[in-house]
């Protein structure tokens, strides 16, 4: 089951400049690392090496952080639109 | 009425209003927490005296000592708090601002006072932090207050806008509220939490926008000091982007029961809707948000006036949470 991946500019490089790719995966892990392998480039930047998702990174499901999902392991269904972000602050102040 | 020797007497005890007549379901009751009436305009106030009478008490400022300059970022509301409060106790206070906050509140910091000190809109609030730190280090006499690693920021929300929250709705099952510096989330959600560790915490945030365009690399992330070091990520149960045009349309939506509020409150108010939709039918709920600051500040935006996908358009572009 596809779904399609919204990466931001800064790790765009390293999927030949795109700014959503689709991929397989019944699992955010699983299409995470899914799109590591077809990318080595991503290596390291998106899941840490312990295997967690990088303290910098936030994975949404449709606008929903994965972190307070099932983290790695929140299913993905088809048409899910995810999307990688760097933290940032948020604008309150 | 009651008398106040001052207007810092004014801040915090703010009102809950019964806004379940925008509830999807009838066994979610809904309820909001005015902020706006803060006598600077929002939840912010209850920050900056929080900051300033910590630094206080800690001997970092002096009440009466002359030439006492402050250094802090802000994208509005905690500036224009800070200011008021430095204005009336003599400070001087310089906001490091990103251009792109809405005209009003530029405007209010001047009323108060404060020097602003110019961010790229491009960078957003992370620009402002940046630049706000690294004038702190060239500059060891000023004092930074930095309300996104100062553990006040979320003491004055665990000593008072949480035990407010319960001693007014008791029954209350969640809890809504606005992701920024994290303050707010984390002094509210301990403190509930602390009470009835049911209650569910929900987390929103405005979609980051062109702003992490900006960044070079991931590292270039930040997240704030406050939200690692008291485990931010323990206390919220769901964090959810709400984009501008739910934002706006809930903003709107507020206004049938005679709530002029800001738009991050609407975008609040979408979340707390998510919420009340996620809950079993059968199941009784009580959420509770924040409506961090009323309408004044945003009447220069249109959001309630003009055409909705030009206002969006305009709200893509500029920081209003």
């Amino acid at each position: 089951m596809p779904v399609s991946i919204r990466l931001p500019t800064v790790l765009r490089p390293h999927v030949a400049g795109q700014a959503t790719v689709s991929i397989d995966g019944a699992t955010i892990g699983e299409v995470l690392s899914t799109l590591v392998q077809q990318n080595p480039g991503l290596s390291g930047q998106v899941i840490a090496e312990d295997g967690t998702l990088n303290k910098f990174v936030n994975i949404y499901i449709n606008d929903d952080d994965v972190r307070y999902l099932q983290q790695l392991d929140t299913p993905v269904t088809d048409g899910d639109e995810v999307s990688i972000l760097p933290a940032v602050a948020g604008g309150a102040g | 009425m009651a008398r106040y020797a001052s207007v810092l007497d004014l801040i915090g005890e703010t009102p809950m209003v019964d806004v379940s007549a925008l509830s999807p379901s009838p066994n979610v009751t809904i309820l909001t927490k005015l902020e706006g009436r803060n006598p600077a305009g929002s939840v912010k106030d209850r920050v900056a005296l929080s900051l300033v009478e910590q630094a206080e008490a800690d001997g970092i400022l002096v009440p009466g000592a002359p030439d006492q300059v402050l250094i802090e970022p802000s994208s509005g509301n905690t500036g224009i708090a800070l200011a008021m409060v430095c204005r009336m106790k003599g400070y001087h206070l310089k906001v490091v601002l990103p251009t792109n906050v809405s005209v009003e509140r530029r405007q209010l910091l001047e009323v108060f006072g404060a020097e602003i000190i110019e961010s790229p809109g491009s960078e957003g609030s992370n620009g402002a932090v940046r630049m706000a730190r690294a004038l702190a280090a060239e500059h060891p006499e000023w004092v930074f207050l930095y309300q996104y690693a100062n553990p006040a920021n979320p003491k004055a929300h665990y000593e008072h806008t949480g035990p407010e929250i319960f001693r007014d709705v008791p029954e209350i099952t969640h809890f809504v509220a606005g992701l920024g510096t994290s303050g707010t989330l984390l002094g509210v959600g301990r403190y509930l939490k602390e009470q009835n560790p049911d209650i569910q915490v929900w987390a929103i945030e405005p979609p980051t926008g062109e702003m992490v365009d900006g960044l070079r690399n991931l590292d270039d992330g930040y997240i704030p000091p406050i939200f690692a070091e008291l485990g931010g990520a323990e206390i919220l149960d769901r964090k959810t982007v709400v984009r501008p045009r739910e934002s706006i349309e809930w903003t709107r939506r507020m206004t049938e029961l005679g709530l002029f509020v800001g738009i991050s409150s609407g975008a609040i108010m979408a979340g707390a809707i998510r919420c009340a939709k996620q809950i079993p039918e059968d199941q009784e709920a009580t959420i509770v948000t924040i409506a961090c600051d009323d309408g004044w500040k945003y009447l220069s935006t249109g959001a309630w006036t003009e055409d909705i996908d030009t206002v969006v358009d305009r709200a893509s572009k500029v920081i209003y949470f």
